[in-house]
């Protein structure tokens, strides 16, 4: 095998640049080293100019995220030797502008995250002294994909109605309304759908089905969505044929 | 140029024209979009059958020899492997969107995929002999 490996990485300075450009650098072809380590390695020894996003180096944080060979990937999490003989392009995230070269700005997730609530709402508190929440397995079961979310979004760099839309919800925060929607404990499933019913919602989705494949933690938002839909419609068939009284 | 003005110096790539063809996984799903408008021209031609035989042996045989021509050979060949396309990749996206449990314990995708391929067998099967005898 050979020792190095040729990374080319899209460079964007909005201070010197008008649009992005391309920049090559080689480094040590190792086995275990990952894309992020890679760019570690640029950055430390050969280019400290270099600006990408990063922290635990598990897949755990969601930071990592870039298009690595035009694939929306967590870099830590993706072996060079994949990759060989190389060489292997490295692109900030799709459909999310960039702020400079590998950093995008995700702003539009973080103001869209709370508007489908994610959190459990209670129609009534309980208080404090009345215990705790108690939850089956199988309670636990019916919503623990969708928790496994860790915000690394790559589901939203390869989903190509946010590419062309980017008023539309989106994968992971649908996924997320479902997680809160499935727990026993929540209550709030009709404030979620008030949100998701409008056309940016639930209904903005064509089930490409990219999101699914590309998310690292297998939450499987495609799937959330879907049956999403299916709840709405249900409930759109229930509110024209029921009076009021029986919804 | 798409870059934004003001103070936001961040770069927006424009979406290119022809994106869908940049994955494979793309392009199927705009080819499986696409099946829709053959789905439609089969049902057409469907009533225009069912149509043809109510009007009497005259009619039939007219849709026959229409149904003969090469150009219409052709457009129902085309519309056929559409139409395969279009089973096959819906058929294997309904276990991500119907979860469906039985006694407390959720059907694998693999039974649900393989109980509309079982349905659509006998409903074939049936219509074939509803035909035949
Ligand atoms: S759903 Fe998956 S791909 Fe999307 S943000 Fe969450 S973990 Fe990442
Ligand atoms: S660095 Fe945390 S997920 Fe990659």
């Amino acid at each position: 095998m050979a020792d190095e490996i040729r990374v080319e990485v899209a460079r964007y300075r909005p201070d010197k640049d008008r649009e992005p450009g391309w920049q090559e650098y080689d480094v040590p072809l190792r086995t275990d080293w990952t894309v992020l380590d890679a760019l570690n390695h640029v950055k430390n020894e050969v280019d400290s100019t270099l600006a990408f996003r990063w922290s635990c180096r598990m897949g755990i944080c969601g930071s990592c995220g870039m298009n690595v060979q035009g694939e929306p990937r967590l870099s830590c999490a993706t072996f060079l030797t994949d990759y060989a003989p190389g060489p292997v392009r490295v692109e900030p995230l799709a459909n999310f502008p960039v702020v400079r070269d590998l950093v995008v700005d995700i702003d539009d997730f973080l103001e869209k995250l709370p508007r489908v609530k994610p959190w459990i709402i209670r129609d009534e508190e309980k208080s404090v002294d009345d215990g705790e929440y108690l939850q089956s397995p199988e309670e636990l079961e019916a919503y623990q994909q969708f928790s496994m979310c860790i915000n690394c979004m790559l589901c939203y760099a390869a989903c190509p109605v946010y590419g062309l839309d980017p008023d539309f919800v989106g994968p992971a925060a649908i996924a997320l309304a479902e997680r809160y929607d499935l727990d026993s404990r929540d209550q709030g499933a009709r404030q979620r759908l008030d949100v998701l019913i409008e056309a940016e919602g639930v209904y903005g989705c064509t089930f490409v089905g990219e999101c699914t494949r590309v998310c690292p933690k297998h939450v499987d938002p495609a799937g959330a969505i879907q049956r999403y839909k299916l709840k709405a419609a249900q409930e759109s068939v229930k509110a024209f044929l029921l009076p009021r009284a029986f919804r | 140029m798409s870059r934004a003005t003001g103070d936001d110096l961040s770069y927006r790539r424009p979406v290119p024209l022809w994106w869908w063809l940049h994955k494979r996984t793309y392009f199927v799903f705009v080819m499986r979009e696409l099946s829709s408008i053959f789905i439609a021209w089969l049902v057409l031609y469907l009533l225009l059958f069912v149509r043809a035989v109510g009007r009497g042996e005259a009619a039939y045989q007219d849709f026959l020899d229409d149904a003969a021509s090469p150009w219409l050979v052709t457009l129902n060949v085309i519309a056929f492997a559409f139409i395969v396309l279009h089973t096959i990749t819906w058929f294997s996206l309904t276990p991500q969107a119907m979860v469906v449990r039985v006694r407390g314990h959720r059907v694998p995708g693999i039974a649900i995929i393989a109980g509309q391929y079982a349905a659509l067998a006998a409903v074939t099967a049936f219509v074939a002999w509803l035909v035949l005898s």
